[in-house]
Formats: C-alpha cells, sequence, structure tokens
C-alpha cells in the first residue's frame, strides 16, 4: 500500500467530535444539547447587506488582509470597546473563520519543535493547529473548583523554558468560564517573565452575563506587543457558517501571518465581508438582542442541571453549561452515548476537549427553551434510572 | 433591579411564551418565584396583561374561515373629544380586530375581521361608513400575511444546524 498521507496527519487523532457526531447523524428525534454556534439566522440586516454586495457584483478577489473599511471597523471596534489600538492597515488580518486564524498564527510563530502551551478544556481545534505547525504541546488542565480558570501555579508547574506560545480561550468553550481582569493579571505579568507569546482567542467575547465584563488580554498592561487577538462573527452575530474571523496584533506577526493567508487562502469570501462590515456599523442591536436570550436561557439551564442532579459551576460566557457525571461512575463517552441512545438527546463528552474533561459533559443553551426543557426532562429520567442501577451507590449528589 | 425593569423582562418573556409558569420566568431571570407571581398579578390587575393567548396561523388552518382587511377612515374630530369618541363607538364592534389613529392622509386604520369578503363589505357599508363623524372609508383587503406580531408566517422555518458541532 502507498503510504500517500503524511505521517504526521496520519498520527494525528481525529476530532473527539467525529464518531459522536455518526452516531447523532444516525438518529431521530433526537433532542440536542450539542450544537456550537447560535439558534439564530444570520439577522436579516447582515443578510441584506450580503445581498446588496452580491448585487452590486462585489464577487471578486479582495485585499488579502480584508477590505479597508472592514479592517477600520474593525480597528474601531478593538478601540471603543476595550481601549486598544491598531493600525488597520497592518495590525489586523480578516481571516476565513477564526479556525483559519488559528491555523495560520502558529504557522507564522513556531519553528519546528517549538513549544505552545494551551488550556483544557479547549476547543477541538487547538492542539491540531500547534501539531500541524510543527510544534509541540503542553496541556494545562483547569478545575471546576477554581470555575475553569486558569491558575497561574498550574501553569507556571507546566511550562518548559523552551515555551514560546500561551493559547486562552476565555470566554472558554465547552465550559462557559470567564475570568477576571484581577484573575488575568497574574498570566499576563508570567507572559512577560517567561517572555511568551499570548494568543487570546476572543470569539465569545460579547457573550457575557451577569455583572461580568469582558476584559480583552491585549488591554493588559505590557500585553498588546505581545498578544494576537483572535476574534469573528460567528457568536455574536450569529455568522458561523459565513465564515470571518480576524486576527489583530503586532506588525511583525500580522505580517508575517498575512504572507501565509496570501498563499493559502488569497482572501476571505467578499460577501461574508460586506456581511461583517454591516454587523460591526449597524449590528449592535441585534447582538444584543441575542444575547438577552442566552441571558434568560443560561440560569434556567443552570439551575436545571444542578437540580436534577448534574452538579455545575455557574457559566459566565459563551453559551455553554459544563455539568459533571462523574458520580454516575460513567465516563463522558459513556454517559453521553447512553443519554443518546436511550433518552435521544445529545450533548458532547468532556474529553471531545481534552482529557481534563472527563467527568463532564458540555450542553449548550444556544438552543430553544422548549428544546431545552425537553432536554431536560429527559436527562433527569436518565439519571433516574442510573441512580435505580446502581450507579452512585444509590446516594447521587 | 428596579420593579419597573422586573415587570418589563417579565412580560417580555410572557409576551413571547405566555404558557411559561412563575417559575420558569423566576429560573430565566434569577429571582423569585414569588416576586414573578406579584409582578404579574400587578400587571394583570392593571391590565398592563391584557389577555393570554395563541397566535394563529388561521391560513394553514382553514384558509376560508378567517378574512381581514384593512381599512382607512377619515373622520371629523369633534370639539373636547378630538378622534376618541368615534374611535370609542367603532371599537366596540366585535368584526373590530384592531384600531389605531394614525398620522397621515387618514385619521384612523381599522383591522375588520370577518368570515367572508361580503361579511367585511357589509360591514363597512352598514355599521362603519354611516356612522356620524365617518366622512370617508377606504377598503383593503388582506390577500396573504407574511408577517404577523413579529412572526414570519411564509416558508419553513427549520434549524438547519448539524446536531454536533464543536
Amino acid at each position: 500500500m502507498s503510504d500517500w498521507v503524511a505521517r504526521h496527519v496520519q498520527e494525528l487523532p481525529p476530532s473527539g467530535l467525529r464518531r459522536f457526531f455518526d452516531l447523532v447523524s444516525a438518529m431521530d428525534d433526537v433532542v440536542t444539547l450539542g450544537v456550537g454556534e447560535p439558534d439564530f439566522a444570520t439577522p436579516w440586516l447582515f443578510c441584506d447587506a450580503m445581498v446588496d454586495a452580491l448585487a452590486s457584483g462585489r464577487t471578486s478577489y479582495t485585499r488579502s488582509a480584508g477590505i479597508p473599511p472592514l479592517t477600520e471597523a474593525i480597528s474601531g471596534y478593538l478601540s471603543s470597546r476595550y481601549g486598544v489600538q491598531y493600525d488597520p492597515a497592518t495590525e489586523i488580518l480578516v481571516t476565513n473563520g477564526v479556525s483559519e486564524a488559528l491555523d495560520v498564527v502558529f504557522r507564522a510563530v513556531l519553528n519546528p519543535g517549538q513549544t505552545a502551551a494551551i488550556v483544557e478544556p479547549c476547543y477541538v481545534a487547538y492542539p491540531a493547529c500547534v501539531l500541524l505547525a510543527g510544534g509541540r504541546l503542553i496541556r494545562v488542565e483547569t478545575r471546576a473548583s477554581d470555575g475553569f480558570a486558569l491558575d497561574p501555579d498550574a501553569l507556571e508547574a507546566a511550562l518548559t523554558p523552551d515555551t514560546k506560545v500561551l493559547l486562552l480561550c476565555y470566554p472558554n468553550n465547552p465550559t462557559g468560564a470567564v475570568m477576571t481582569r484581577e484573575q488575568m493579571m497574574p498570566i499576563a505579568e508570567m507572559a512577560v517573565r517567561r517572555d511568551l507569546l499570548v494568543i487570546s482567542d476572543e470569539v465569545y467575547d460579547q457573550l457575557v452575563y451577569g455583572d461580568h465584563q469582558h476584559v480583552c488580554f491585549a488591554s493588559l498592561p505590557g500585553m498588546r506587543e505581545r498578544t494576537v487577538v483572535l476574534n469573528g462573527f460567528s457568536k455574536s452575530y450569529a455568522m458561523t457558517g459565513l465564515r470571518l474571523g480576524y486576527a489583530a496584533g503586532p506588525r511583525e506577526i500580522i505580517e508575517a501571518m498575512v504572507k501565509i493567508h496570501q498563499y493559502v487562502a488569497l482572501c476571505p469570501s467578499v460577501i461574508a465581508q460586506y456581511g461583517a462590515l454591516e454587523a460591526l456599523r449597524n449590528g449592535d442591536g441585534e447582538a444584543e438582542r441575542m444575547r438577552t436570550q442566552y441571558s434568560r436561557r443560561r440560569p434556567y439551564l443552570h439551575r436545571a442541571l444542578n437540580e436534577i442532579g448534574l452538579p455545575c459551576f455557574e457559566p459566565k460566557g459563551a453559551f455553554y453549561c459544563f455539568p459533571s457525571i462523574e458520580w454516575t461512575g460513567l465516563s463522558s463517552e459513556q454517559f453521553a452515548t447512553r443519554l443518546l441512545t436511550e433518552e435521544r438527546v445529545a450533548v458532547v463528552p468532556g474529553t471531545a476537549f481534552g482529557t481534563s474533561g472527563q467527568g463532564f459533559v458540555r450542553t449548550t443553551y444556544a438552543t430553544s427553551l422548549d428544546s431545552i426543557k425537553l432536554a431536560v426532562e429527559r436527562i433527569a429520567q436518565f439519571l433516574k434510572r442510573l441512580r435505580a442501577e446502581g450507579a452512585d451507590g444509590g446516594a447521587g449528589p | 433591579m428596579e420593579d419597573r425593569e422586573f415587570a418589563i423582562q417579565v412580560a417580555e418573556i410572557l409576551e413571547g411564551n405566555c404558557r411559561l409558569s412563575a417559575a420558569e420566568i423566576a429560573a430565566m431571570l434569577e429571582a423569585d418565584e414569588e416576586r414573578v407571581s406579584a409582578a404579574i398579578e400587578a400587571m394583570e390587575q392593571e391590565r398592563v396583561i391584557v389577555r393570554y393567548g395563541a397566535k394563529v396561523d388561521w391560513q394553514k388552518l382553514d384558509e376560508e374561515r378567517k378574512v381581514f382587511a384593512n381599512i382607512t377612515v377619515s373622520v371629523t374630530p369633534e370639539r373636547d373629544y378630538g378622534f376618541d369618541k368615534v374611535a370609542a363607538r367603532i371599537a366596540r364592534y366585535p368584526e373590530v380586530h384592531s384600531l389605531y389613529l394614525l398620522s397621515g392622509g387618514h385619521d384612523l386604520e381599522v383591522v375588520i375581521e370577518g368570515d367572508s369578503m361580503r361579511h367585511i363589505a357589509l360591514f363597512v357599508a352598514e355599521r362603519l361608513a354611516p356612522l356620524p363623524g365617518v366622512n370617508s372609508t377606504s377598503t383593503h383587503f388582506v390577500l396573504r400575511i407574511y408577517k404577523r406580531d413579529g412572526d414570519v408566517l411564509i416558508g419553513e422555518e427549520r434549524d438547519h444546524r448539524l446536531a454536533i458541532s464543536p
């Protein structure tokens, strides 16, 4: 047999979601809490701008780093919201989703064998992007008892002398965790002390609740020159399938990223760029309308999960709850598979997001309240059966 | 949260789905169930919440069953009462679904609900047009409802998302 596929790709583990996705796809009548995207259609205001762009014949290649009005609008957004200044001409790159930005940034900054630290549980693509860039991985685990915030001591202990990059994601997928300015400060100080480049995925920046205010990592003292902020339009503006994200950072890094992006992507989708431009110019009301709905479903799901016996810390960001299923004695994969086959409810095993996700499942409230209620009823029934089976010795939490 | 702001939030939620219980609304607003119940009761008493009902797309159930018409009406306002007296008189008819005072070329917009076009035409000719103070009417039958009260009634509203995604 020919060895067509490169060894490093052969060795790359498939996404932890793949097997589960295949299982869910083969079933009917599934209530899903397993979706990682908004349940709202892209606001018509943005769609109309895209239809207009299409009707106006704006279908050609654009400037590689993105159309100037969009990079200017992104610069304005980061400046007005977080007080961080970026030159729209040289310090912002518009990409095909945050996914491309992740891929490109690691390829731009990692030499073969250099190390990047990722904070788990984390988005499924992080480890793969580091490995595909030829880098090595350090996994720093976070815990429910810390609200899944990054513990500076755990980070310090995990860092190796050659660690070059630290990848953060707050508000977090899959846990819904956020970090306050006070919690971030020691991380920023460590970044200076250990000369780390920080890549901060802030795609959920607008989806925070209660009294929490999002802190852009680059806005912390001394961080702008050593941080690449990644963000996009998928979550806050419900534009997932339109694939539009961006990176903002020091000129040297953005220029290196643009070089790669020019070869592999040429430019982001022109139509999506006009939709994103409309979102930034006139989309605050639409974003807030969606956030308000999430803000009401969040406490509902959080309370319901705790009440039926799945202990869950309070998530203050994104649109996920990440309850513990440890007492059931089942692995995350077993729990999710049995819940799916026995009760037709889809949740994502925590292990899809790293080994520290063992003992947890990811649920989303980016779905209608009716679906949440139905899913909770079915999960409660499932837990009742597990207790009857003596999964917890009859006690439960 | 202040009482008024709290009441607004409860009303918004109920307007979207009036079948939710006070306990469910309390969970959504991270509030006590008693506070939600009290807010609802107060709004019911003050007729802020006028009544509870379902939004029905009659076009799907029985297209012939209900006919709607928008009628613009020009009225001579009365001294001391303006348009209120004649509006109150029009509003009493059960056929009148909604009634608005307008700015612009006409004074009132009356939405009439009837069993048939003939029913509505007779109502306009025999009840509405002869009313004292009504100068003229212009009847526009609703041929199709595309959107009502914020709900799009055309096309299939389907969740296109994958059941599992990262």
